[in-house]
């Protein structure tokens, strides 16, 4: 990545509306059961109307500032860029109510549930931050919440599981299956089939049939956006070199790219080893849409591995696999040794305890500025996505 | 309503089961998951023996979004014994003909792993006359279609409850084989009845086609397969199927119950005539 000529900046890479059929480029598209199809439309059509609606955008800025603690403030990381000859700021999701970025959705999917008259979300889950953010969203707003969630993911997210059922939340084992994120995902849409008249299925992530890859990413631009001023206030050239993000399904990602894609920002989105949809995944369709998943030799989706859970999913959303095509966006992955050690090195010259999912973002930048693939000066953005304190005992059995 | 226009132009599976149908027979279509025992292929032979008209084989998908707990346990149960498209294709090479049609069913992303034109090529060579994907919708078929036809599999869509009435025209004019009714909104499986909106729902299927429509989901005993044909030409059979297997029913075993699933509907069609 030493190329300093800019990047390219495509019409159809500065994340408007997908074409038709819901589609970015060849990704996306809405392969949900026949039974769902109807469902889709139908928060489609809603999400179309509620966010044209002045009185829907405002009761949701309302409750991102209220409730969620909106805008987040945009952090000079300054002994970190000292030391990495580069100039770093952080977006600080971290710092929203629940303590990561899910909340920006799941605000926004509630209040429309609530305008399409459903009494009851459906969410799956996978470290538990998408479900806390649902079952936090539903207690808000009056609603019921049943959340899935992997076996495995319970006994490992013990905290996370009571959180949920102190907010009233049902929480469901996934038994099949990996027991993971996919799995839930998978029970999610199984029980949603049988629900469709009085719930709403919350998607966690920019993945799922159309609208659901294009609404989260409207819901999460709210932190490209803010960054958007924020760096114009801050940065005399306006707009950094590099926007920076890590990428499970591709949220917070896709919320940050959003706000950027139409200037000269080079945009990077950095996955886990063990769960590179974007960098290694082949063309596919799970859960709902066309994209890039892991897979197997014989088409069978392959299980993701990463010590951060949040980036634990095979796949990658519609518009990423789109956005590498063309050269907008670029992917590349660290390892979890590269996650954790970025994770202790912020806490240490900054003072902040990162998510693992977001210390991966971090980590990129770290190693980036050290063998010059980020050109020293540079100024780079990084969302940071969430806290850290869910992490903690992960975190306890490295060091 | 007849329509021998259409009749004229459908394909194998198709004209199959519109002659049985004619004849006042109601069809009956037991599933099996490809790979999910070694020696598998036999019940195939004992679901032709004991009576079915049609046979859907299962191509095993690590996640299968729509299917429930049973179909879940023996696509895990396949999957681990280490059944592939390639493998189960291969196993019915070496099969005699059984005399029915199979319809195989999976998931679209087997269909796109391979490419939708080879992928069909395949199935054409093994054998295979249908195809059932229920995660392609007919809004995503495109793709699919065309490349089917040409290959000579006919690729049937699903029918919902929750289909409104101009798409269902538009999906019973576009399945071929048969027009796949979901019987109720849910995943697939074991019910302790029919429910109730697939009396309704085959009744809207069949005001705007005279393909035959078989009735899925749920449909798990035989006073359940006699109630279904009250409404539609015939019915699969999963779960209730998967679940014998998965307990250690051997093919004879499943020859019983399918034998008992095809006297109901036997019965039914007199009572009915």
């Amino acid at each position: 990545m030493r190329d300093m000529s800019p990047w390219p900046v495509p019409l159809d890479g500065t994340m408007g509306e997908p074409r038709e059929r819901g589609r970015f480029g060849e990704y996306g598209g809405r392969y949900a059961p026949e039974s769902l199809v109807e469902a889709c439309r139908e928060v489609d059509e809603a999400f179309r109307e509620a966010w044209v609606d002045p009185g829907f955008r405002g009761a949701l800025a309302r409750l991102l500032a209220v409730h969620a603690g909106r805008p987040t403030p945009l952090t000079p990381a300054g002994r970190l860029s000292e030391a990495l000859g580069v100039r770093l700021y952080l977006k600080r999701e971290d710092l929203t109510h629940t303590g990561s970025h899910k909340i920006n959705n799941v605000l926004g999917q509630a209040l429309l549930a609530t305008r399409m008259g459903r009494r009851r979300l459906i969410a799956e889950t996978g470290a538990g931050q998408h479900g806390v953010a649902t079952a936090t969203a539903a207690a808000l707003l009056g609603l019921e919440a049943t959340v899935f969630m992997g076996e495995r993911d319970i006994e490992r997210q013990a905290l996370n599981v009571f959180r949920m059922r102190m907010l009233g939340a049902e929480v469901v084992p996934v038994t099949t299956g990996s027991r993971t994120l996919k799995d839930a995902t998978s029970e999610a849409m199984r029980h949603w089939v049988g629900a469709t008249g009085d719930s709403h299925y919350c998607i966690g992530s920019v993945v799922g049939p159309d609208p659901y890859p294009w609404m989260v990413r409207e819901f999460q631009r709210i932190i490209g956006d803010e960054a958007r001023g924020q760096c114009a206030a801050e940065l005399r050239t306006g707009v950094p070199d590099y926007v920076v993000a890590c990428v499970g399904g591709g949220s917070n990602a896709a919320g940050t790219f959003a706000g950027f894609a139409d200037t000269p920002a080079r945009l990077v989105g950095v996955e886990a080893e063990g769960g590179a949809g974007a960098a290694r995944g082949r063309l596919g369709v799970l859960h709902g849409c066309r994209s890039l998943f892991l897979q197997d030799d014989d088409g069978q989706i392959t299980e993701a591995h990463s010590i951060a859970a949040g980036l634990d999913y095979p796949g990658v959303g519609p518009e990423h696999a789109h956005l590498r095509d063309l050269g907008r966006a670029r992917y590349v992955t660290v390892t979890d040794d590269e996650a954790a050690g970025a994770a202790v090195r912020l806490a240490r010259t900054e003072g902040i305890v990162p998510a693992l999912e977001s210390a991966h973002a971090l980590a990129w930048v770290i190693r980036a500025a050290g063998d010059g693939d980020l050109p020293s000066g540079s100024t780079v953005l990084m969302t940071l996505s969430g806290r850290g304190d869910k992490d903690v005992s992960t975190l306890k059995e490295l060091l | 309503m007849t329509n021998p226009t259409l009749a004229a132009g459908a394909g194998a599976v198709e004209r199959h089961l519109r002659s049985r149908r004619d004849t006042g027979r109601g069809l009956l279509m037991p599933y099996v998951t490809g790979g999910i025992t070694p020696g598998w292929t036999d019940y195939l032979r004992a679901f032709a023996a004991a009576g079915a008209d049609a046979i859907e084989l299962g191509l095993p998908f690590s996640d299968p979004t729509l299917d429930g707990v049973t179909i879940q346990q023996a696509s895990e149960t396949a999957l681990a014994r280490g059944a592939s498209t390639r493998r189960i294709l291969a196993d019915l090479s070496g099969m005699p003909d059984l005399g029915v049609p199979l319809v195989v069913s999976t998931y679209y992303n087997l269909v796109l792993h391979d490419g939708p034109e080879a992928f069909c090529a395949a199935l054409r060579r093994a054998g295979v006359g249908g195809l059932i994907v229920p995660d392609l919708p007919v809004n995503e078929a495109d793709e699919l279609t065309d490349v089917a036809a040409a290959a000579g599999i006919e690729l049937v869509l699903l029918a919902s409850p929750a289909t409104p009435q101009p798409r269902l025209a538009e999906i019973a004019c576009r399945s071929r084989g048969f027009v796949y009714a979901v019987s109720l909104m849910g995943t697939t499986g074991e019910r302790a009845a029919l429910a109730a909106s697939a009396a309704e729902l085959t009744e809207r299927i069949r005001r705007v086609t005279d393909r035959p429509v078989l009735l899925g989901f749920g449909v798990s005993t035989p006073d359940q397969a006699r109630e279904a044909r009250r409404h539609a030409d015939g019915v699969v059979v999963g779960a209730a199927v998967m679940r014998r297997v998965l307990d250690g029913a051997g093919p004879d075993d499943l020859r019983a119950f399918l034998a008992s699933l095809r006297q109901a509907l036997d019965q039914e069609c007199d009572r009915a005539r």
